[in-house]
């Protein structure tokens, strides 16, 4: 039950650079960590962020453990046309979270 | 002469009522939240609502807030609507006195309450990501408002208790909270600068739990680097302790949720 | 803040492992700088990496290396024809040397991206840039890791 804030303008004029922010819960668990008897915690990371604009895809990041728990990425894209952002988070243990933004360009 | 001995009386009882200024008790104009001690970075992070990781919790806090629950089949907006509205100003004025238990309780306390009286749910555990999320979401809706905890004869004596906690020297290194926040802020601890303890942005995004957690987390964790014998979560000390930290932070700004180191 | 194995907790499994004849085995804190320098390898192949176009920006002092924010950047026209194609990023004393990839294409507009890493020790961070004619670009930064003071397990 994964929890994501995205942040993509509403509007924005054809050509326009925009900024996207995108923020989720995950604990991004290392695989580095031992608990207190010295058993190691396994790994549990989200691997890929991809974002796609009306279906193409337009960002992707490959993440390894040493990203921040709740992982968080602010990156910009050109506003092309109306339409879509979606974005798809996937990692370890079959985890799979996905998000939506709508954005009006005139 | 005599006209001015009750304007004397007044003033003593009015100091004696709030709690005499203790030697190294930071002045009020001196007061500063720990947001002031935090990098240029960290800061962003805070005043950030599209980037501030505490801020999944108040969501999480807000689609709970929503849902029906407990035998009554009741959620907390069916009794309080918008918390926007409802909730305004609630966690700035909590640890309060509580008139069935006879002793103040803090937020979370508040909020497990009613699950049981109003929702007839069982309490949430201390710590647990729906407790923390709820009372984000609550506190949230302070943000801004100046810290009021209510001092008068009900509350005085968990307040005497409390500041008794804070100004006693214990544990293995036998310290005091005082000795760092009162006598030493603004100094350095293993890298970090001492802050002056102010509980503004309570439950906190501390970036050494990688999490969110609440006020008596943190306390816990005082206890522990000051080697003291630590209390369980919900414990009167610990409750008695918020309440002086609220009290000695009163007129201080809520920033939950706040982020810390 | 992760380590492999902190002295505590090897002190703390140790001592269980007397009651029990446990066996500790102790990995290796830390990747070292030729781990690191066959991880760049492996993404730039044979080609030839030169500093300079990247910009990495770090906070010099971190006040936890659980969360430290991180902005990277290359100046390009992101055209069809001159863009940037990756931005890779390596530490070289985490247990291990890659951090994140991040892929650009003319899309994107700026070949910019923040986002929060974690470091393990006081180390120096290093950005590789690839561009869409094939060179190779790199750029570092130090950075300074504190520890807050009251733990939760001390």
């Amino acid at each position: 039950m994964a929890n994501a804030l995205v942040n993509v303008p509403a509007r924005a004029r054809r050509g326009e650079i925009i900024e996207v922010k995108t923020l989720i819960s995950h604990p991004m668990e290392t695989g580095y960590r031992r608990t207190q008897l010295g058993a190691r915690i396994p790994r549990d990371i989200i691997r890929l962020f991809v974002c796609t604009y009306n279906g193409t895809e337009v960002f992707r990041a490959e993440l390894h453990p040493a990203i921040a728990a709740n992982p968080f990425f602010v990156f910009s894209t050109v506003a092309t046309e109306s339409g879509t952002l979606a974005f798809q988070w996937t990692g370890d243990n079959g985890f799979s979270a996905t998000e939506s933004a709508t954005i009006t360009v005139e | 002469m005599s006209g001015r001995a009750p304007h004397l009386l007044a003033a003593f009882s009015v100091i004696a009522l709030a709690g005499a200024t203790f030697a190294g008790e930071i002045p009020m104009t001196e007061r500063r939240s720990g947001y002031d001690f935090l990098s240029r970075e960290t800061r962003a992070m805070q005043d950030d609502d599209t980037a501030n990781p505490g801020m999944l919790a108040v969501l999480e806090g807000g689609a709970l807030w929503a849902r029906k629950t407990g035998a009554a089949g009741r959620a907390c907006a069916d009794c309080h609507g918008d918390a926007g509205a409802s909730m305004k100003g609630v966690a700035a004025r909590y640890p309060a006195f509580d008139a069935t238990l006879k002793r103040p309780v803090n937020l979370e306390q508040r909020i497990n309450r009613c699950r049981a009286d109003r929702q007839q749910a069982p309490p949430l555990a201390y710590e647990s990501r729906e407790l923390l999320a709820l009372t984000a979401y609550v506190a949230r809706q302070s943000r801004g408002l100046p810290i009021d905890v209510a001092i008068d004869a009900r509350t005085q004596p968990f307040l005497d208790n409390g500041r008794a906690a804070f100004y006693r020297r214990q544990g293995q290194l036998n310290l005091a909270c005082s000795q760092c926040h009162d006598d030493n802020w603004g100094r350095r601890l293993a890298g970090n600068v001492i802050p002056q303890a102010h509980p503004t942005g309570y439950p906190v995004y501390r970036l050494e739990w990688q999490g969110l957690g609440s006020l008596q987390r943190r306390l816990r964790n005082c206890l522990v680097g000051i080697r003291a014998e630590s209390h369980e979560y919900g414990a009167p000390e610990l409750v008695e302790l918020e309440l002086f930290l609220m009290w000695r932070a009163r007129g201080m700004a809520i920033e939950t949720p706040g982020v810390r180191p | 803040m992760e380590r492999e194995t902190s002295r505590r907790d090897f002190l703390q499994a140790a001592a269980a492992g007397l009651g029990l004849g446990a066996v500790i085995t102790v990995a290796p804190a830390h990747a070292t700088p030729k781990e690191m320098e066959d991880a760049i390898r492996k993404v730039v192949g044979s080609g030839r990496v030169s500093k300079g176009r990247v910009k990495l920006e770090l906070p010099p002092l971190s006040e936890n290396g659980n969360t430290v924010p991180l902005t990277v950047s290359i100046e390009s026209p992101m055209t069809p024809a001159d863009h940037v194609r990756a931005i890779h990023v390596f530490t070289e004393l985490n247990p291990q040397p890659e951090v994140v990839s991040f892929r650009f294409g003319p899309r994107a507009g700026h070949a910019r991206v923040s986002t929060r890493i974690r470091l393990a020790n006081t180390q120096t961070v290093t950005a590789i840039g690839e561009l869409s004619d094939g060179s190779f670009w790199s750029a570092t930064a130090a950075v300074v890791v504190t520890l807050a003071a009251c733990l939760e397990d001390a």
